[in-house]
C-alpha cells in the first residue's frame, strides 16, 4: 500500500527537478537586481525593454529566424521525400540507410561540428557565413523530420492510396489529392519540430557561424558579462516560452492528424 | 533537384496512366523483375537527396576528419604528409603518471587521463539518469490512467527546449551568487555561500542528468508499456509479491528499452562540451573542451581530429564491449 503513494510523490518530485531550475530562469528575469539571488525584490519590465534597444540581440535574432526558417522547409521536404521512400516503395539496403540518417542523433555535436569545419575550411576552403550554420543544422533536422512523416505515412490506410490510383488518378494527383492532405499535420509538426530544433541549436553553430552569430551564440557570449546577467536570463526567457509554445503547438497538431485519419479508416 | 523529383514523377505517371488496373495487378503478383526494378529505383530516387545530404554532411565531413588526423600542423599551414605523430602523440607508452590511484602509462598523460575521465563522468551520468528516469517511465506506464498524453508531453517539453540554457540555469542555481546560496543565506543556515556547488565534476553531473533524464524515460516508457499485462497477473497468481514480480518479471523484459536508453545518454554524454564549459570549472572539463581547444586556440586540428577519433573508437568498442557482456548474460539467463 506504501507503495501506491510512493510512485506519485515520485513523479512530483521528478517535475520539479526537471522544470525548477529551468523556471527560475523567468522568474529571476522579472526580478529588479543584478544577481540571481533569493529573497525576490521588486517586480520589473526593465531587462525586457532594454533587449529591445540592443542591436546585438536584435541581429542574432534575425540571423536564427533566417536560418531556422529556411532550415525547416529544406529539412521537412527532404524528410518527406525520404519518408514515402521508406513507406511506400520496397528498398534494399533500407536497415543500414535509417542508420546512417539516424546516426547525427548519437555522435556528439563536437565531432559533428569539427568534422564540418574541416571539410568547409580545409578541404573546400569555404567562408564560414549563416549557410554553413544551416547546412550542419539541416543534418540534425533531416532524422526528426523523417521520423515524424514515417509515422505519419504509416497512419493511415494506404487502401485511400490505392482506390486513388484505381480510379484513374495519376501518381502525381494522388500525392496532391489524397497522400498530401493527410500527411499536413506531419508536415506542419515537422516544419516546427525543425524550427524549434534550429533556433535552440548551440554547438554546430558555436563552430560554424563565423562572424554573424544565432541567438544561442550571441547569448553565449553575453555569459562572460556579469552585468549583463539580468538581460541574458530575459532573452533566455523568451527562447524558452518561444520553444516551449512551438512544441506544445507541434504535439496538438501531430496528435489532432492521428485523430482526424481515423474516421476515414472506419469508412473504408 | 526538383527537376529530378518532376521527371521522376512523370514517368511515373506515364507508367501509371498506361497500365489499366488490371494490368497493374498482374504485373504486381506476377512481379516482373523490370518492374521490381523500377520501384526500388523510383524508392531511390526519392531517397536520394537524402542521400546526397547525408553523404556531403557526414559521410566525407567524417573522412575528412580521418584524413586530418594523419596530417600535421606547421603553423598556420597544415602539411599533408601521412605521418601517425599525433596517435603517437596520444598513446606514446611512458613512465606511469597518477590518476585517482589508477596509473597512466604514457610519455604525455594529459589526453589519456581527460578521456578516462569524460567516460567515468559519462558512466555516472548513465547510472543517476537511468536510476531516475525509470521510476518516471515506470509511474507513466503503469499507474498514469488519464491524461496519458498529457504527461507525456509535460515529460518530453524540456527536452526541445534549448540544450544551452538548461545547463545555463544551473549556473543559476548552483552560483556563488546562485539561488541556493542565496536562499540558505537569506534563511540563516549558512554565514557565507557555499564555494563547492559549482566549478567541479559533481555540478556536471548533476546538470548532466537533468539535461538527459526526460530523453531517457521515452525507450524505458515503450519497453514497460509493451509487456503483456496477464504475465504480472500470472506471476501474483503464482505468489509473487510485488517486488517479486517486479525483479522476475517487469525488470527483465524492461532491459532492452533500459539498456538502449542508457546507450542513448551514455555516447553523446563522453563528448558534450556545453555543460563542462559552463559549469565544470578547470576541474571538469572533459575530453570535448580539449576536442574544441585544439581546433581553436591551441591551433592544433590534426591533433584534435586524432583525439576526435581516438574518444569515438573508444566508445564504439566500450559499447560493443557492454552489448557482448549484456548479451552473455542473458544467454545464461536462459539457459538456466
Amino acid at each position: 500500500m506504501r507503495f501506491r503513494l510512493i510512485l506519485p510523490l515520485y513523479a512530483l518530485l521528478f517535475l520539479i527537478f526537471l522544470y525548477g531550475p529551468v523556471l527560475l530562469m523567468p522568474v529571476f528575469s522579472f526580478n529588479d537586481n543584478m544577481f540571481t539571488t533569493f529573497p525576490l525584490k521588486a517586480f520589473t519590465f526593465k531587462h525586457y525593454a532594454g533587449l529591445a534597444y540592443n542591436s546585438g540581440m536584435i541581429n542574432a535574432l534575425h540571423n536564427s529566424l533566417r536560418v531556422g526558417f529556411s532550415v525547416s522547409i529544406a529539412s521537412t521536404i527532404v524528410g518527406l521525400l525520404a519518408a514515402i521512400a521508406l513507406t511506400r516503395y520496397s528498398l534494399p539496403g533500407r536497415a543500414p540507410i535509417t542508420g546512417m540518417i539516424m546516426l547525427p542523433l548519437v555522435v556528439p555535436s563536437v565531432i559533428l561540428g569539427v568534422a564540418l569545419l574541416v571539410i568547409l575550411r580545409q578541404v573546400l576552403d569555404v567562408e564560414l557565413t549563416l549557410w554553413t550554420v544551416g547546412v550542419g543544422h539541416l543534418l540534425l533536422c533531416v532524422p526528426f523530420s523523417m521520423l515524424v512523416l514515417v509515422s505519419r505515412l504509416e497512419g493511415f490506410d494506404r487502401s485511400l492510396e490505392e482506390a486513388s490510383a484505381d480510379l484513374g488518378e495519376n501518381q502525381w494527383m494522388t500525392f496532391w489529392r489524397i497522400t498530401f492532405p493527410l500527411v499536413l499535420p506531419g508536415i506542419i509538426a515537422s516544419l516546427l519540430m525543425s524550427f524549434t530544433i534550429s533556433f535552440d541549436e548551440f554547438v554546430l553553430a558555436f563552430f560554424l557561424s563565423g562572424t554573424e552569430p544565432t541567438l544561442p551564440v550571441y547569448l553565449f557570449s553575453q555569459l562572460r558579462f556579469p552585468q549583463r546577467l539580468p538581460s541574458t536570463m530575459a532573452l533566455g526567457s523568451l527562447i524558452l516560452f518561444v520553444s516551449a509554445l512551438v512544441i506544445v503547438i507541434s504535439e496538438i497538431l501531430r496528435q489532432r492528424g492521428f485523430e482526424a485519419a481515423k474516421p476515414l479508416r472506419t469508412a473504408s | 533537384m526538383g527537376q529530378g523529383a518532376s521527371s521522376e514523377s512523370n514517368g511515373g505517371a506515364a507508367a501509371t496512366a498506361a497500365a489499366t488496373p488490371e494490368h497493374r495487378s498482374t504485373a504486381r503478383s506476377a512481379s516482373l523483375p523490370l518492374f521490381d526494378r523500377l520501384e526500388w529505383l523510383r524508392g531511390y530516387l526519392l531517397m536520394s537527396p537524402t542521400l546526397l545530404l547525408i553523404s556531403a554532411t557526414l559521410v566525407a565531413p567524417l573522412a575528412a576528419l580521418v584524413l586530418i588526423s594523419f596530417w600535421m600542423q606547421s603553423g598556420f599551414d597544415l602539411d599533408p604528409t601521412p605521418t601517425l605523430r599525433n596517435y603517437r602523440y596520444l598513446l606514446e607508452p611512458g613512465p606511469p603518471t597518477y590518476w585517482l590511484k589508477i596509473p597512466f602509462p604514457f610519455e604525455h598523460p594529459v589526453y589519456p587521463i581527460l578521456l578516462v575521465k569524460s567516460i567515468l563522468l559519462s558512466l555516472a551520468v548513465t547510472f543517476a539518469v537511468i536510476l531516475t528516469a525509470y521510476p518516471m517511465a515506470y509511474f507513466l506506464a503503469f499507474r498514469v490512467r488519464r491524461h496519458k498524453l498529457l504527461w507525456l508531453i509535460l515529460v518530453t517539453v524540456p527536452l526541445w527546449t534549448s540544450y544551452l540554457l538548461r545547463v545555463f540555469a544551473w549556473k543559476i542555481v548552483l552560483g556563488y551568487n546562485g539561488a541556493i546560496n542565496s536562499g540558505l543565506l537569506s534563511l540563516g543556515l549558512i554565514e557565507k555561500p557555499l564555494e563547492f556547488l559549482l566549478y567541479n565534476p559533481v555540478a556536471v553531473i548533476i546538470t548532466l542528468t537533468h539535461a538527459w533524464a526526460a530523453f531517457a524515460i521515452l525507450p524505458i516508457y515503450v519497453s514497460l508499456e509493451k509487456i503483456d499485462r496477464s504475465l504480472l497477473e500470472a506471476a501474483t497468481d503464482l505468489g509473487d509479491g510485488p517486488w517479486h514480480r517486479f525483479l522476475r518479471v517487469t525488470l527483465p523484459l524492461s532491459a532492452p528499452g533500459t539498456i538502449s536508453a542508457a546507450l542513448l545518454v551514455f555516447i553523446p554524454t563522453v563528448g558534450d562540451y556545453v555543460t563542462p564549459t559552463l559549469v565544470g570549472g578547470s576541474g571538469g572539463h572533459m575530453v570535448g573542451n580539449a576536442i574544441q581547444s585544439l581546433f581553436g586556440r591551441q591551433n592544433d586540428a590534426p591533433l584534435g581530429a586524432a583525439l576526435s577519433i581516438v574518444m569515438m573508437l573508444s566508445v564504439t568498442l566500450l559499447v560493443c564491449l557492454f552489448m557482448w557482456l549484456v548479451g552473455f548474460a542473458s544467454m545464461r539467463r536462459r539457459r538456466r
